[in-house]
């Protein structure tokens, strides 16, 4: 076999402390090394040229770069040797960027390392075979879990790039929390007539498939062929039969239930349709509170009814639908406030949260867009607001800016200012991040053209005062230097963003990872935005990170640009690197089968009666779990195998004995 | 049987508050919550040791847990909130090596093993609890309205004392209230009262108190109850001089709670030692015996009329 070996300098990344041209120079001495050198950057294109003309000068097997984490470059250099007429896994790569010269300053030991490093690399690859991919169809269709304005937005881009689409909603209406908002900053456009067309659209569009009250139960396969069992939760009203007409609402006895789409400000009946733009704009029964779900007793909503579509028997229901990819747009959840005893911990009816501001403010909320105070309904004329609650706050383990509170602030102190004239509005903040286009502006607006105050400071307690009812909000004014109170008829909290509750879980099931927060996580944080580490699935919007409206758009169609481009394939290629058994070596005990996370491996019986192992190669991902279970190593990893594993291990033992020894 | 509780009564009980001391012994008897002293106690250190020192003040702390730990006890109650943060704050921070190293050097020996310091509150609220302070009380003190004043280190900061809420506790509200107490929804209860401040910038420590005492009025509180000796020697002694710098005239009586509960159990005059009291109890109770012969007469419940919202 004849091996080339290729050092990079990356710069000065590595070659500032690892000696690459000893390296280069101890590679030489390796078995089946033929050639050994040095480069400034192998993965440039001078590196790469150098590379393949090597290959075809010297007429080498294989190759070892040894540079950064295979997660930058293996793709490069994989090509790279492909387009020399290597087959692509006869190469391998020791990472001696991340794994040695950026952790160790110690010049000498990272050279000894980077030989190991090196050595091992080669070992591997005098065991290493060519392999070659499968290619296998694709599901032409998109899964997509969340149906806030960042999933619709990927919904429709998809549809109309040809896709078919199926919306996932674990509410009973999409639109997500944008649908509960008043008016938008910065332009102070009306939130739901913008959303509205686009919910319209989704609904209506012959390529989208929608499930509200659902939720994503199960997921299999992988990119291309994805299983996805969803969960249908009980409506018990048949929506095929049911026109929206809203006559169940009107005559359902039961009238004290909390209106979850009003932040609770206001009560609603146990059935109906959460808000006039809904969509689907269909009943659903709210079986908590529902007498006859309850009690037994009642059943005037099946009365009413004109088309009979009230079905009290209605069970969940899970379907199932197969997608080649994956979009996950599951937004955020907000802050609860109860958790700020400084704030009253939720005890003050009139310490409320943004949120519930937002549908306070609103013509189709629950005080039809004139704001009353909840305790008694009068109109307040101080309001004050407090910025970061629940964010930028490390001792409530939320150290991250939410990003968006700033400038809803604003807003919702220039429209308190202009839906009460003689009112007073006065912001708490600690500093104002406007940082998007026209927000710095339309801060300077509610500040000079609304005469809204700004005080720079926290508020260290809220407490009523007895006599008065007012809200005394007493913070440090630190421009000032001095401590303030205000005397408050209404206190708005700007809570921040946080995971959406069950963000996790639902990772778990996508085999997607999240950060200690819940956010999901990016393949790349510059790079690969949309992207996740598991091929197929994609991120949309704020379940990745906290962000305002235009973001979440922006990153719902750069998602949907993603899927169109994977899926525009007729078929993908299948990564070799999978378990494979060798049946004269199997006892068929099945072991393997039941240690398998993916269920990609079922036994097959012989004319003999006896069993024998066998991978479902599209279904098997690599992750060798089989290999380590298998009693006689009969199940072998691709380019894994127990025979390239221990001419590492061996390699790397020894270099051990000579370092001892010498 | 042997008490497993140590009692660490501190500086100011010998003195000032004498009658914290005896009423929280007197309850805790009644009560059946055992206890003994931590025997040849010394000062804890208080503010002054670890305003000048920390290892001092961690040496003076440490100095008690380990007369406790000698005693064969693992668990010290305190009255005082200032003692009870000193000797938990040693008992934390003697998990630092070169912190306990040092304590080690002042003391002279080994520093104690862990123990776990509380307040006598919570000795009462986890072994007795509202159900049996409930059991025990002989005398309600029907009609009287309450405003629980816990101070503002009793529950803070809340990692180091675990024990309540930080922001709004409510164990002497529920220990108070198992008394027949009508406790007014008072927001102050973990303001500062202005602490030491009353002897070098007086002006601190009446704006604070001040505020305390007049938030207790507005409330409709008959008198505040107290839990530490600090913040009762600035709101009942000086409370001529609150009213001097705030213009008012406010004659609000401010007893330890455990007085109070000691007035509920029944338990003896010497033994609840209102004649300590600067401004007397007497009205007080006064006004709840004539609220409570007449419960209809104020009209609508006190509660509503008072709720702030």
């Amino acid at each position: 076999m004849r091996i080339g070996v290729m050092i990079c300098h990356c710069g000065n990344n590595i070659a500032a402390t690892v000696d690459v041209e000893a390296v280069a120079a101890a590679a030489r001495e390796f078995p089946d090394v033929v050639f050994a050198t040095d480069h400034m950057y192998a993965c440039s294109d001078p590196g790469q040229k150098t590379l393949e003309q090597t290959i075809r000068d010297l007429k080498l097997d294989g190759v070892v770069v040894a540079s950064c984490s295979p997660r930058m470059h293996e793709v490069t250099f994989r090509r790279a040797v492909e387009r020399a007429g290597l087959n692509r896994y006869m190469f391998e790569m020791a990472n001696i960027r991340e794994h040695v010269a950026w952790i160790s300053l110690d010049r000498k030991r990272n050279t000894e390392k980077a030989t190991d490093l090196v050595r091992m690399a080669v070992e591997k690859l005098r065991h290493d075979r060519p392999l070659t991919p499968k290619s296998f169809d694709v599901q032409k269709r998109v899964l997509i879990v969340g149906g806030g304005v960042a999933g619709i937005q990927a919904a429709l881009d998809c549809a109309d790039g040809g896709l078919d689409v199926v919306l996932v909603e674990r509410k009973a209406s999409i639109g997500g929390l944008m649908s509960q908002f008043d008016k938008t900053f910065p332009t102070i456009d009306c939130s739901v007539c913008v959303l509205g067309p686009k919910m319209v659209d989704a609904g209506q569009n012959p390529r989208i498939t929608l499930h509200a009250l659902s939720e994503v139960d199960e997921v299999s396969g992988y990119v291309g062929n994805f299983e996805v069992k969803i969960k249908k939760h009980a409506t018990y009203v048949d929506w095929s039969k049911c026109t929206g007409c809203g006559a169940c609402q009107e005559k359902c006895p039961s009238k004290k239930v909390p209106d979850a789409f009003n932040e609770n400000v206001s009560l609603t009946t146990a059935i109906g349709i959460p808000f006039p733009q809904a969509i689907p704009k269909r009943a659903t029964i709210n079986a908590a509170y529902c007498l006859k779900l309850t009690k037994g007793k009642c059943g005037a909503c099946e009365k009413v009814c004109p088309t009979g579509a009230i079905a009290y028997d209605m069970t969940d229901e899970v379907v199932t639908e197969k997608v080649g990819a994956i979009i996950v747009a599951t937004g955020i959840d907000l802050f609860d406030h109860r958790k700020c005893g400084e704030y009253g911990a939720g005890r003050y009816p009139d310490v409320v949260t943004s949120i519930a501001y937002e549908r306070m403010l609103s013509a189709s909320g629950p005080t039809a867009g004139h704001i009353k105070r909840p305790s008694d309904g009068r109109e307040p004329k101080t309001v004050v607001f407090i910025s970061c609650v629940g964010s930028r706050d490390r001792s409530l383990n939320r150290p991250y800016c939410s990003g968006f509170c700033c400038m809803y602030t604003a807003k919702q102190a220039i429209l308190t200012r202009d839906h009460i004239p003689d009112s007073r509005a006065y912001v708490f903040y600690m500093d104002i991040r406007a940082n998007g286009k026209g927000y710095e502006e339309f801060v300077r607006r509610a500040q000079e053209e609304y005469g809204v105050e700004y005080v720079r400071g926290r508020v260290a307690q809220i407490h009523p005062d007895p006599e008065t009812g007012k809200l005394i909000v007493r913070g440090a004014d630190t421009l000032l230097g001095r401590q303030v109170e205000v005397a408050a008829d209404l206190v708005v909290l700007a809570v921040g963003a946080e995971a959406s509750h069950g963000a996790p879980e639902l990772a778990e099931k996508l085999r997607i990872s999240y950060d200690a927060y819940g956010f999901f996580m990016e393949s790349h944080p510059k790079l690969r935005p949309v992207e996740t580490n598991t091929v197929g699935v994609f991120l949309a919007g704020a379940c990745q990170g906290p962000k305002d409206i235009p973001a979440s758009v922006a990153q719902a169609s750069a998602a949907a640009g993603k899927v169109l481009g994977l899926l525009s394939k007729d078929k993908l290629e299948s990564d070799p690197q999978i378990a494979q058994v060798a049946a004269n070596r199997c006892i068929g005990c099945g072991k393997c089968e039941r240690t398998c996370p993916f269920g990609a491996i079922r036994m097959r019986e012989l004319r003999d009666g006896s069993k024998r192992a066998e991978v479902v190669e599209t279904v098997c991902q690599g992750c060798g779990i089989c290999s380590v279970t298998c009693p006689v190593r009969a199940i072998q990893l691709q380019n894994f195998t127990d025979s390239q594993l221990l001419a590492e291990v061996n390699a790397l033992c020894r270099t051990w004995d000579e370092t001892t020894e010498s | 049987m042997t008490a497993t509780l140590g009692y660490y009564p501190g500086c100011s009980q010998t003195g000032t508050a004498a009658e914290y001391d005896i009423s929280t012994r007197a309850c805790m008897a009644a009560l059946g919550i055992e206890s003994a002293d931590v025997p040849d106690w010394t000062c804890c250190g208080s503010t002054p040791a670890h305003t000048v020192d920390h290892f001092l003040a961690g040496a003076l702390a440490a100095r008690n847990l380990t007369q406790a730990r000698k005693a064969g006890f693992s668990r010290v109650a305190t009255p005082c909130p200032s003692c009870l943060s000193a000797l938990r704050t040693a008992d934390a921070r003697l998990a630092e090596p070169a912190y306990k190293a040092e304590v080690e050097r002042l003391l002279g020996h080994p520093a104690p093993e862990h123990v776990d310091a509380v307040s006598t509150m919570q000795a009462i609220w986890e072994q007795a609890g509202a159900e049996g302070v409930r059991a025990h009380v002989k005398k309600p003190l029907t009609g009287l309205r309450v405003a629980c004043y816990y101070g503002c280190i009793l529950n803070r900061p809340p990692d180091l004392m675990a024990f309540d809420d930080p922001e709004n506790p409510v164990v002497m509200d529920e220990l108070l209230r198992a008394c027949g107490a009508e406790i007014v929804d008072f927001p102050f209860k973990t303001e500062c009262c202005g602490a030491a401040f009353a002897m070098p910038k007086l002006n601190i420590m009446t704006r604070l108190s001040g505020r305390i005492l007049d938030m207790a009025r507005k409330c409709g509180a008959d008198c505040v109850a107290v839990a530490c000796p600090l913040c009762q020697m600035n709101l009942d002694l000086r409370q001529g001089q609150v009213n001097a710098a705030t213009g008012n005239d406010l004659r609000l009586p401010v007893p330890y709670f455990t007085q109070l509960m000691a007035l509920a159990l029944g338990l003896p005059d010497e033994s609840v030692r209102l004649d300590k009291l600067v401004r007397p109890l007497e009205p007080a109770l006064e006004a709840a015996r004539a609220r409570a012969s007449k419960p209809a007469a104020g009209g609508v419940a006190p509660k509503e009329a008072k709720t702030c919202a």
